[in-house]
């Protein structure tokens, strides 16, 4: 028996061996490893004690900061994603009407998602929201009074917006991928039977992207939940000002990193894994209803 | 999913635009220049940032124009002098150090689990699959803090080996996923003639395979540079010794040390620090942008 499953197996294992560790040591072994540890406290000198719910407790009952971060990362993402795609799918639509030059400008309206998650444009962002930055130079043309955008509370957060939604070019550049896919005679049929540019951005083009936007809601979904270097260099590596800008994720590194609290942020991380999982569940569920496979 | 993108032959826009000249002439020169704005907004800010690493430091945040009214190569001098007792020099060869290994250890790992993947059948394949497929959608903070633990008791901290062992054990799952997509498009017949003229799996893999699959490779080595050049978490989290620092650390360092006094240097090191993904972006922009359209990674 053993013989036989040795001989079946024993290319692939030769093959598989370095994903077969990695998946097992350093993927579902610490997965498992936090799930234990969230319901501990640990500092990572002493050796773990049993607390059994009290983090979760905690974290949904008594942390006001955990609140927060919840509250400043579902706006993040509920605002700035859909804001993100909708950019990238108009600025693909007119791309797509067959302008002059559409690989160059591809290229250019590309270049902020290649650089956007870089520190270096987290550093930049942060000088031109500041008091003496370019934003206000450009609106006092305006006659805006200036404001100092980053740390003023009530706009820290959509200069993050502003800064994710400017990475708009990589869906984009699957959109325009996808709207080629679109055999042109659908759109020749639909005229002939006289329907608009509406109808037929309502009727042809939107049905027959939808995987590609489903596609693109849940890649951009997820990674905006756990986006961390901009909120972290823009809010001053504490969330500030007044937590404006703690992320989730900036959130489980203060927790796990500065306050060695690693059961405490287990917890956040098993949280964070079972909300990204909703949403991504929801969205699957929902797609049965408005994405359409071609069969 | 397909791997090419079509593009309209070049014939058919020409009967396009020759057709309906007249009434379009207009309209599209009003849609040339809209693009050419919106393409102005998107850039200015690292064309300024770019300009404002020429400029002293007095004069950076008087100016809102692109040319600077008095130019310097200071801050570029004065910046490469980085910080904690080492230059950007050191920087540079450690962020060249952590991304290189990294390319050759996803290229290494990956490609041989995704040979397996799509030509080998094995016990538990699709349950396998599944594992590695869903790993690619998992939040890395599940696994970060024991992770973390595990390295640390190895007393890896402060070491590149935290960032750069992993990616020979192929946890970048999603690059398995391009590759065994890549692979399975290649013909079955040449695996089988060469199995006729006496291969083994490992012949084939490394004289038949591998060379086709250069394009999957090329994308993937194009995806860990820019992803890994970029990363700050986890080099963060690892390294906190200067000496090992990588220019993302360092910049950070940078912003710590000096405030917010030396904005000139900091934007002279911010730039250099882009150019690299820079270089690698014009070299290899149409791989990179089919790479996107076809795979949708970033």
């Amino acid at each position: 028996m053993l013989l036989k499953f040795w001989d079946k197996n024993k290319i692939a294992l030769l093959f598989l061996t370095p994903w077969l560790i990695g998946i097992t040591a350093l993927g579902i072994v610490p997965m498992m490893a936090s799930l234990y540890l969230s319901f501990t406290e640990y500092d990572m000198f002493k050796a773990p004690t049993w607390v059994g719910l009290e983090n979760y407790k905690e974290l949904f009952i008594a942390d006001d900061r955990f609140t927060q971060s919840m509250k400043v990362t579902f706006q993040y993402v509920f605002i700035g994603v859909p804001l993100q795609l909708i950019m990238a799918f108009c600025l693909a639509l007119f791309l797509n009407t067959g302008v002059k030059g559409i690989s160059g400008f591809r290229a250019i309206y590309y270049v902020p998602s290649l650089l956007g998650p870089s520190l270096a444009i987290a550093i930049l962002w942060r000088q031109i929201f500041g008091m003496d930055g370019i934003v206000n130079k450009f609106l006092a043309l305006f006659g805006i009074t200036p404001n100092s955008w980053i740390s003023d509370p009530e706009t820290t957060l959509y200069t993050l917006i502003i800064l994710l939604v400017w990475q708009f070019g990589s869906p984009m550049v699957i959109f325009l991928a996808g709207l080629k896919q679109i055999p042109k005679d659908l759109y020749e049929a639909a005229s002939i039977d006289g329907a608009g540019p509406f109808t037929r951005l309502f009727k042809i083009t939107i049905p027959m992207l939808s995987p590609i936007i489903f596609f693109n809601l849940v890649m951009q979904l997820i990674g905006a939940f756990q986006a961390f270097t901009p909120a972290y260099i823009i809010g001053g590596q504490t969330g500030g000002p007044l937590d404006s800008t703690l992320f989730y994720t900036l959130y489980l590194y203060i927790k796990a990193f500065t306050e060695f609290q690693m059961g405490y942020a287990s917890a956040m991380a098993w949280i964070l894994l079972i909300i990204i999982a909703t949403f991504t569940g929801i969205l699957f569920a929902v797609s049965k209803k408005w994405v359409h496979y071609e069969s | 999913m397909q791997r090419t993108v079509q593009y309209e032959p070049a014939e058919k826009k020409i009967l396009v635009s020759t057709k309906e000249k007249k009434p379009f002439r207009y309209k599209s020169t009003v849609k040339f220049i809209l693009l050419v704005l919106g393409a102005l907004v998107m850039v200015y800010p690292l064309l300024w940032m770019l300009s404002s690493s020429f400029k002293p430091n007095t004069i950076i945040f008087r100016e809102l124009g692109l040319y600077p009214s008095e130019w310097t190569l200071e801050n570029y001098t004065n910046g490469w002098q980085g910080t904690s007792g080492f230059t950007f020099t050191t920087f540079f060869k450690n962020s060249f150090i952590v991304v290189g290994l990294s390319i050759v250890g996803v290229v290494f790992s990956s490609s041989l689990a995704a040979y397996a993947f799509a030509r080998l059948k094995f016990s538990f394949q699709k349950v396998l699959f599944a594992i590695m497929f869903g790993s690619i959608m998992l939040p890395h903070h599940v696994v970060l803090i024991p992770q973390y633990i595990f390295f640390n008791n190895l007393g890896w901290v402060d070491t590149f080996l935290p960032l750069i062992a992993p990616k020979f054990l192929a946890t970048d799952a999603f690059f398995i996923f391009l590759m065994v997509q890549f692979i399975r498009g290649i013909p079955k017949e040449l695996d089988e003639a060469a199995v006729v003229d006496g291969c083994g799996h490992i012949q084939i893999f490394g004289r038949i395979i591998l060379p086709l699959m250069l394009p999957a490779i090329v994308t993937s080595a194009i995806f860990t540079f820019i992803w890994t050049w970029n990363d700050f978490f986890s080099q963060f989290i690892y390294l906190s010794n200067p000496k090992l620092w990588t220019v993302t650390l360092a910049l950070r360092g940078f912003l710590d040390s000096m405030g917010e006094s030396m904005w000139g240097a900091m934007f002279a090191m911010s730039i250099l620090s882009l150019v690299p993904i820079f270089i690698f972006f014009i070299a290899f922009q149409k791989m990179l942008i089919e790479g996107i359209a076809t795979t949708g990674i970033k």
